[in-house]
């Protein structure tokens, strides 16, 4: 984990002029949807950035583009200094339903990322098991999927991305599918986990709270463009989630991003 | 301490057991079999009694084992080709646009090719021995193999695929290591389709050769009416076929385990 940090520009991810557009056939019609307008922004190392915006505004796109798993049409990427091209190592994917192989168990599961990685042997389940624990699932490597509930699978989930030691954590709405006492949990210990990772982390929601909650800056994204970029002025580390929600630093940040998303509303 | 509630040790739940019913209900048609099929002139039909009778006979005579032994080799090859052949087809034709376009048309035709009125002419080429018994029950038996394996290739969640990719795995990691055992189902559901029909195959090329195996005893005890002779290598390949299936049930949840956990069946 520290050779990283030997790297400057380790962690640090740039999207400039950055538009995907594609082709469909509607009702016969071919049209073309510009998922991504020439957006643009930087992330800093060890920042947490939330793309937050109504569904179909890009971010999951951006996303996907970051990750490699889809190409922009113009425009550049870059993790680390180093253009994207296609999905890599420095780069770690949470998926929105955890998406663990369902043969496999926890543990299994951790240690698939890493297989792909070429990591072999003692070193391989030691690692696995670390991370395990890093998520809080200790007593659980031999469960399989459909014995953990949906948010052990995500936490299964974050450790098998994290394991691979990446620069960068993308997260795909990944507690979006959960209920509220388990998202809430899961969004503190994310903040811990990063405290002590010191992973650059950009995550997708639709979840306002969550956004401010999480994030050292949001960005309000809008039918394809960056709408707006919000600093979230609460220190770190944020402490207790639950009573950071009552103060008035958290209430001003929130009506901050709502008054950004409601613009959006206005609009359309 | 006790706990006041904890009196009675939780019950499982007792049903009556799956194969015990079908033991009923095998003994139930059996028996009005023997009672109604008395009465039938022994010409135009049998019964269970006069069958048991024969198949002593046969058993005695050596004829039975003989011919089984003769059938079962040509199965054996046969089936055994098309599952070796039609599992990885399957694969490659579900992951490969290509191949799927250039190939997927003629396995598609082939599965409804009237094999039947093709027998005569492999005879012509391949004569009336083991090797013809063989590529009929291969003929018959490979289709619904690559078929099913295809189909549950294409099955697979896309998104599982994009796990594999996420970790960088190469086309022949992610189909050996996430499309194969996504799709171990589907295949398993093809191995048995496939069973009944290589059993028919088997049969359907004894009957042209007539001069081994069970088919012979079939078409010669028809020609010389000896009706309850005919019956039974009927039920032995009847019987074999529910035995082969259950045998590959077993199979199915001795390399997929999770498989009958996560559909919440018991396939007992």
């Amino acid at each position: 984990m520290q050779e990283n940090t030997i790297n400057a520009a380790s962690g640090q991810v740039s999207l400039t002029d950055v538009s995907k557009s594609f082709t469909l056939k509607i009702e016969g019609k071919v049209q073309t949807v510009h998922a991504l307008k020439s957006i643009s922004f930087d992330v800093k190392p060890s920042e947490i950035v939330m793309l937050i915006g109504p569904s179909g505004c890009g971010k999951t796109t951006a996303l996907r583009i970051l990750m490699g798993l889809e190409t922009a049409s113009r425009g550049r990427v870059s993790v680390g200094g180093k253009e994207v091209r296609g999905c890599g190592y420095d780069r770690g994917l949470v998926f929105q339903h955890a998406e663990l192989l369902p043969w496999l168990t926890a543990a299994q599961n951790v240690m698939f990322g890493l297989e792909m990685k070429g990591m072999r042997g003692g070193e391989l389940k030691d690692t696995a098991q670390r991370y395990l624990e890093l998520v809080g699932l200790k007593d659980a490597a031999k469960r399989r999927p459909y014995q953990l509930s949906g948010g052990m699978k995500q936490r299964v989930g974050i450790a098998r991305a994290l394991a691979i030691d990446p620069e960068v954590l993308l997260m795909d709405e990944p507690f979006g599918a959960l209920d509220a006492q388990t998202r809430e949990s899961l969004q503190g210990e994310l903040l811990d986990i990063q405290a002590r990772t010191k992973k650059t982390i950009i995550f997708v929601t639709h979840d306002l709270d969550e956004a401010v909650l999480l994030a050292d800056r949001i960005i309000v994204m809008r039918a394809g463009s960056v709408q707006e970029e919000i600093r979230v002025p609460l220190p770190r580390p944020r402490g207790d989630l639950g009573a950071l929600r009552g103060t008035p630093e958290f209430a001003e940040a929130r009506y901050q991003v709502w008054k950004a998303l409601h613009a959006l509303e206005a609009v359309h | 301490m006790m706990f006041a509630t904890l009196e009675e040790e939780p019950k499982l739940k007792r049903e009556f057991p799956k194969w015990a019913i079908t033991c009923l209900s095998v003994a139930f048609v059996i028996l009005a079999w023997e009672f109604f099929g008395r009465d039938i002139n022994p010409v135009f039909g049998s019964y269970p009694s006069a069958i048991a009778v024969a198949f002593w006979q046969l058993l005695k005579s050596g004829q039975l084992l003989s011919a089984l032994a003769q059938s079962m080799q040509a199965f054996v090859v046969g089936y055994g080709l098309a599952v070796i052949v039609g599992v990885p087809l399957g694969l490659l034709i579900g992951r490969s646009r290509v191949l799927e376009a250039a190939i997927g048309v003629f396995i598609t035709a082939a599965y409804a090719m009237p094999l039947v009125a093709l027998v005569p002419l492999l005879v012509l080429w391949m004569g009336l021995g083991f090797t013809v018994k063989a590529c009929v029950v291969f003929l018959m038996a490979v289709f619904p193999i690559i078929i099913n394996t295809w189909l549950g290739v294409r099955a697979v969640p896309k998104t599982l695929i994009e796990v594999g990719k996420s970790f960088v795995a190469s086309d022949f990691t992610i189909l050996r290591r996430i499309v194969l055992p996504a799709t171990i189902p589907y295949i398993m559901a093809g191995i048995k389709l496939a069973v009944g029909r290589g059993v028919v195959a088997m049969v359907i090329a004894e009957f042209f050769t007539a001069i081994s195996g069970l088919g012979a005893i079939i078409i010669n005890a028809a020609n010389a009416f000896d009706t309850a002779r005919m019956f039974v290598p009927v039920i032995v390949l009847m019987v074999l076929a529910t035995a082969l299936n259950s045998f590959v049930g077993l199979v199915e949840r001795w390399v997929a385990p999770w498989q009958s956990e996560i559909s919440g069946r018991d396939e007992g």
